[in-house]
């Protein structure tokens, strides 16, 4: 099993969201967040009084997924995520050991 | 003999009325510049200079203004105390039809707008008591005697040294008395109550630009009653000042825009709503005595001007928070000095105006419109003679004020927001989870602070 977890442009989430119904992709964990990358924020002038904001704000998005699975659900989200210009955010993957569904106690893939 | 004129009476009732909205409208104007934690206290400081002046104008604001004349300086306090005394027959409008209730409470608007102006320059950081007694130290020190000076027979209107002199100054709606007056006294203000701290260190954005915009649009639909209402009756003039108000506005947030856009690359929201105030302030000494081009030409140097004017404060290192020097000062001033190139009124052989522009008797056409440079250097005394009284009388007030109550709010207040630490109230509680029970744990807290508020 993996975790997919992919930090995208706010308005991005509902075709982020779409895409992954479309794959087959059951539940998701949604968080507000804010970060910066290489572009380092932006720069807003009030009455000519200059306030760089550096921290934009920003979806987290957390899938648990069939290790086999992983990398297509990333390519989905990469395709959905994407508008080509700066700031559109990162996906990335990392191993998890096991999951348990909390009404159930069924563990591993079945509990996804 | 006062014969009432009802359309007269009308419009100055509905002037008034708009005039008062102007300072509601401020409010929201300098409210949603300041940080989310002050934005009550900034509101509250326009609502109760409302309070604090409208009940001294009633009581002996409006007979030193407009009582008798005393040395040229002030009105006689005691001729109207409480209006008693006041009749039709002494209306300052009686030449309109006017009723002397309805002067008084026209000019009580002014002298409240007038004061609540200054509070933009000492923003997050003011005691709300001292604030107060400021107001009405201020008003009766201050206003009453400069518009007096101005308005009401004194040394700087049409018997005046300064007529006397050079030519009579031209003050249609209160460039000199209001703007001018203002400005300089949030500059002092701001020099004795010293920088909020962070200044120029930490981001004190404007916390929400459509209250300023709000602001904005309240203050430009009020300032018809302002200068349209400054005639103090319904006729040609007061429709000239209309449309010279209305256009000098609007390419004033132009001129403004075109600086941000040159200088910062986006033309804002913030940029239109104070391109917009400090067209209103310009074109409000010249209201009725240029012509469109005239107004056009006022509107334009203060917009271009104002916008250049607002970063001195960064320049200079003085906490002037939301800009009152660099907007009504400098405004004012514009106003103030462009007439003296821009007044253009068609007089009879007896000198009486004729035609919609109006300037009182004695009074020249601007440099460019053939009257020699007399009218500039009479605009120009008139505004550096206002400057200096203005600037020295706040002094006073200001320090005395500093020595006795004291002007800082407790640093750590400064800090946590004077709107709860003084007020005892936040603006907004919109975060998720600050639910009834982290309420209950701060209000303890307040009643500690709040003993020294």
């Amino acid at each position: 099993m993996k975790l997919v977890t992919a930090v995208i442009k706010p308005f991005k989430l509902d075709e982020v969201r779409a895409a992954l119904l479309a794959f087959g992709v059951q539940g998701m964990t949604v968080s507000e967040s804010s970060g910066y990358g290489r572009q380092r924020g932006h720069t807003e002038v009030y009455r000519g009084a200059e306030y760089t904001v550096e921290l934009l704000p920003k979806i987290r998005l957390e899938v648990l997924v069939d290790a086999a699975d992983a990398d297509d659900v990333i390519d989905v989200i990469v395709r959905s995520a994407r508008t080509g210009k700066i700031g559109d955010g990162k996906v990335w993957a990392i191993p998890v050991e096991n999951v348990v569904r909390v009404r159930t106690g069924e563990t591993g893939p079945e509990a996804i | 003999m006062f014969e009432l004129n009802a359309g007269n009476t009308a419009w100055m009732l509905i002037s008034a009325s708009l005039v008062l909205l102007m300072t509601p409208g401020l409010a929201f104007f300098y409210g949603g510049m300041t940080r989310s934690k002050s934005v009550l206290n900034m509101m509250m400081m326009s609502f109760g200079a409302l309070g604090v002046v409208g009940v001294i104008w009633m009581l002996w604001g409006y007979s030193m203004t407009f009582g008798a004349d005393q040395g040229g300086i002030i009105g006689n306090p005691f001729e109207y105390f409480g209006l008693v005394g006041l009749t039709d027959e002494n209306s300052l409008m009686i030449a309109s039809g006017v009723p002397a209730t309805v002067a008084v409470g026209y000019q009580a608007t002014f002298a409240v707008i007038t004061v609540a102006l200054i509070s933009g320059a000492i923003a997050d950081r003011a005691r709300f008591s001292t604030w107060l007694v400021f107001a009405g130290l201020w008003v009766t020190i201050v206003y009453s005697p400069i518009a007096h000076m101005v308005w009401g027979g004194g040394m700087l209107g049409g018997g005046g040294w300064v007529a006397d002199a050079l030519s009579v100054p031209i003050d249609f709606a209160g460039g000199t008395v209001v703007h001018i007056n203002a400005g300089v006294a949030g500059l002092v203000l701001a020099l004795i109550i010293g920088k909020r701290r962070g200044f120029a260190r930490d981001p004190m954005k404007p916390h929400n630009l459509p209250f300023v915009m709000l602001g904005a649009a309240l203050l430009w639909f009020g300032w018809f009653g302002f200068n349209a209402g400054s005639e103090f009756g319904a006729d040609s003039v007061s429709g000239q000042a209309w449309i010279n108000t209305f256009a000098a506005t609007c390419i004033a947030m132009l001129g403004w825009l075109l600086v941000e856009r040159i200088r910062d690359s986006h033309a804002t929201s913030l940029g239109a709503a104070s391109g917009i105030v400090a067209g209103l302030v310009a074109i409000t000494p010249a209201a009725a005595a240029v012509d469109i081009f005239g107004a056009l030409a006022i509107g334009l140097v203060a917009g271009i001007l104002c916008a250049l004017a607002v970063g001195l404060k960064y320049k200079f290192g003085y906490d002037d928070s939301l800009d009152v020097v660099g907007v009504h000062l400098v405004g004012g001033l514009v106003g103030t000095v462009l007439i003296g190139l821009f007044a253009h009124v068609e007089r009879d052989d007896a000198g009486a105006a004729t035609g919609s522009t109006f300037a009182p008797e004695g009074a020249l056409n601007g440099l460019f419109y053939g009257g020699g440079v007399t009218q500039l250097g009479t605009q120009i005394v008139v505004a550096l003679v206002a400057v200096v009284i203005s600037g020295v009388l706040t002094a006073i007030i200001g320090y005395a004020l500093k020595v006795t109550m004291g002007w800082r709010i407790p640093e750590e207040d400064e800090v946590e927001g004077v709107d709860v630490t003084t007020h005892g109230e936040s603006a907004y509680d919109i975060e998720p989870g600050n639910g009834s029970g982290s309420s209950g744990v701060l209000s303890s807290t307040h009643k500690t602070h709040g003993a020294h508020a």
